[in-house]
């Protein structure tokens, strides 16, 4: 407590912070990764960044062997290895898009699976010729059969489905109190769910749709769904330029409105931010992001069905943004790899994943509140009201 | 849309409604005192009421009470079973609270990280009635329903203009009143109650004068687990089945029956539990059964849209409790 001194200041920038935090996770030497990172010069950045992409893009075909246990599919029954890949990625998407509503914004948000399912579904029922929405419009306009949206054209019908369902959640909600926000985002997961599964006349029920489109595709059968390597590299391609697009958001006006709110939401309307519009926005992005993870999901399954969104996938994705450091994208995305990947790896111990996580969920966050990987103005923040609550208990 | 199914038997849905509204309301108690007193909503306290249900279903085992039992045999399982559950999720909701919000108080843990533990535990509750206890000792433990077999037998007692009220309605109704009624009068009446009711309304001075303001807190724990395990007793004497994660929908309905009458409130949980009884069996009997559990989120949605306070208003602390 004393090298710290009686310094709060959210300071970010400088070589004295580096040296500030002087333990990391459990009390073992930080390694300051990011602060190195960030230290190098742009002709060292490059290639670094580089290397790392292509090692991501590689990795479907990593036989080397000390390496190669990470694969999945190496005992028999195990899952195909570029398909937890996939998945794996999907599951990055959905928490950066996450992030940005927890983390960045402070909302919590239990029924991001709701957005998820909007991608889902509406790749399904505007692209899909069997889906009963355009079998009607076919019939209607006298089109042939078969007849149905181009893939192209259903990622931004898609998006606009979910930026309009997410602004219309958010519009009367997000006035309320955090944890009431937040049974409220439920009760939208769950009522999302619930009607996928009863209006019969548009997502066909729970035999759910099959048919769902593939995207434009260079050579035939390029991106059917054996070819999980093929889908693994669309969807890192996706996430990757969605890592880019989140991480000037951040840096954006907006981003820095975000922090302020969740900070201080007082403090930030005191300084002339509009905390209701900013919500709003994270709310509508994080929606969209949402909404691509599940067209992109829906897409490689080329079928969806009401069960697939049971809400305790938003509590799977709400564990992965706080698991690995809400506010921080690499954090949140080490929270979706290791939930994902850990229990498609061991796979003999699969029915004890959700116990695990319950348990990883109340440990992770009684023992380090921050989350694994935080972003270090979070962690200030954290060990700004433990100070106060010490503080508080000396008065006392 | 089918108005003729609910206005051909209102009295009898009424009457569905209000057994159900009195579980809600039972269970809503949990919700709106720890709300009251440490402006938290404990998300777990859904799966204190599912402890409470296999609690039940563990001592009709043990004891063999089934439907063919004599009187005596039912009056000793059925108290045998109300001391068990109360007992039970008193225990779990007191564990909860020391394992998952206690660290974290200590800490000054913003709210959303209390809402993320009692996640974490709320799963790990379910998943060990789910999972592991099956992994364990095998069925009736798992994922699939299990049935609880109450030694109570359904009897018409009365006969109201072809209304049938049942032994068990009455039974489940007038218990549920008489708990709120009792939890009432000792938050308003006790010393203990008094301690309650200064850390709701002011928790430093409350320090001040001399409460102490752990204890309270755990009392408000104990008393709402007590209240799931009540309701627990009663939800299976008048549904006859648990399941692990049956604690999720009776959860979320507390939670909004608690919100509809006022977060905070004792006499607006039963106020909202049993109004939202009624308001679902309605639905589900003009519309489809599968749309029953959306009339809980809509409810829930347009109260905290237009009247966040509740019906009776938000106020452990105020003397009408």
């Amino acid at each position: 407590m004393s090298d710290r001194g009686g310094d709060y200041s959210y300071t970010t920038e400088g070589p004295e912070v580096a040296g500030d935090r002087k333990s990391g996770f459990m009390g073992l030497p930080a390694l300051g990764i990011a602060d190195r990172f960030a230290a190098l010069p742009l002709w060292a950045k490059v290639p670094i960044v580089l290397a790392l992409v292509s090692f991501a893009f590689y990795l479907p075909f990593l036989t080397i062997l000390p390496f190669a246990y990470v694969r999945t599919d190496l005992s028999s029954g195990g899952s195909d290895w570029g398909g937890v890949l996939f998945v794996v990625v999907i599951y990055m998407i959905v928490a950066i898009g996450l992030n940005v509503v927890i983390g960045l914004a402070g909302l919590l948000d239990l029924g991001y699976i709701g957005f998820y399912a909007l991608g889902a579904y509406s790749v399904a029922i505007f692209g899909s010729p069997s889906s009963p929405v355009t079998k009607l419009i076919a019939e209607k306009f006298g089109l042939s059969e078969g007849w149905a949206v181009p893939f192209a054209l259903c990622i931004p019908i898609a998006l606009a489905i979910a930026l309009i369902s997410g602004v219309m959640l958010g519009a009367p909600t997000l006035r309320l109190r955090g944890d009431y926000l937040a049974i409220v985002t439920m009760g939208f997961g769950e009522i999302i769910r619930i009607l996928s599964r009863n209006v019969d006349a548009v997502t066909n029920g729970p035999a759910g749709i099959i048919g769902v489109p593939r995207p434009p595709e260079p050579s035939e059968n390029y991106f059917s769904s054996i070819e999980s390597a093929h889908w693994y590299w669309l969807a890192l391609a996706v996430l990757i330029l969605l890592m880019f697009m989140t991480r000037r958001l951040e840096d954006s006006r907006v981003g820095r409105g975000w922090l302020a709110i969740r900070e201080d939401e007082d403090a930030a309307a005191v300084m002339g931010v509009n905390a209701f519009k900013f919500k709003l926005w994270a709310f509508a992005i994080g929606a969209a992001l949402g909404a691509i993870a599940g067209l992109l999901f829906a897409s490689k399954q080329a079928y969806v069905e009401p069960t697939g969104f049971a809400l305790n996938l938003s509590f799977l994705f709400v564990a992965m943004v706080v698991i690995g450091g809400s506010g921080n994208m690499v954090g949140v995305m080490l929270g979706a790899f290791l939930i994902t990947y850990l229990p498609e790896r061991f796979r003999e111990f699969q029915d004890w994943r959700p116990f695990a996580f319950g348990v990883a969920m109340v440990l992770v966050m009684v023992l380090r509140p921050q989350g694994l990987v935080p972003s270090r103005r979070r962690a200030k923040e954290f060990e700004d009201r433990k100070h106060e609550a010490e503080e508080a208990a000396a008065d006392v | 849309m089918d108005f003729n199914a609910l206005f051909g038997d209102l009295g009898g849905h009424t009457l569905d409604g209000l057994t159900k509204g009195s579980v809600y309301a039972l269970v809503a108690l949990g919700y709106t005192m720890v709300y009251g007193v440490l402006r938290l909503i404990n998300f777990a306290h859904s799966e204190v009421f599912m402890v409470g249900t296999w609690t039940v279903l563990g001592v009709y085992t043990v004891l063999g009470a089934d439907d063919t039992s004599g009187m005596g045999m039912v009056i000793f399982a059925t108290l045998a079973a109300l001391v068990a559950a109360v007992v039970a999720s008193a225990s779990v909701a007191l564990a909860v609270e020391r394992i998952a919000y206690k660290p974290l108080r200590k800490k000054n843990a913003p709210p959303l990280i209390f809402l993320i533990t009692a996640i974490g535990c709320s799963l790990v509750l379910v998943e060990i009635f789910g999972h592991v206890l099956r992994f364990f000792f095998g069925p009736p433990f798992g994922r699939a329903p299990v049935n609880v077999p109450s030694p109570i037998q359904t009897v018409v007692l009365l006969d109201v203009g072809g209304v049938r009220i049942t032994n068990v309605q009455v039974f489940i109704v007038v218990g549920a009143i008489l708990m709120m009624v009792a939890l009432d009068q000792f938050v308003n009446k006790s010393r203990l109650g008094r301690g309650v009711r200064a850390v709701a309304q002011d928790a430093d001075t409350a320090a001040l004068m001399g409460v102490n303001q752990d204890r309270v807190i755990m009392l408000v724990f104990v008393l709402g687990g007590a209240m799931a395990g009540v309701a627990a007793l009663l939800y299976t004497i008048a549904f006859d089945l648990t399941k692990f994660d049956i604690g999720f929908i009776i959860g979320i309905k507390a939670f909004t029956a608690a919100v509809l009458g006022g977060i905070g409130n004792l006499r607006g949980a039963l106020v909202g539990g049993l109004l939202l009884g009624i308001v679902e069996v309605y639905a589900s009997t003009v519309f489809n059964s599968s749309w029953a559990d959306v009339t809980a989120f809509i409810v829930l949605v347009l109260v905290l849209m237009f009247k966040p306070t509740g019906l009776l208003g938000e106020s452990l602390g105020k003397a009408r409790a």
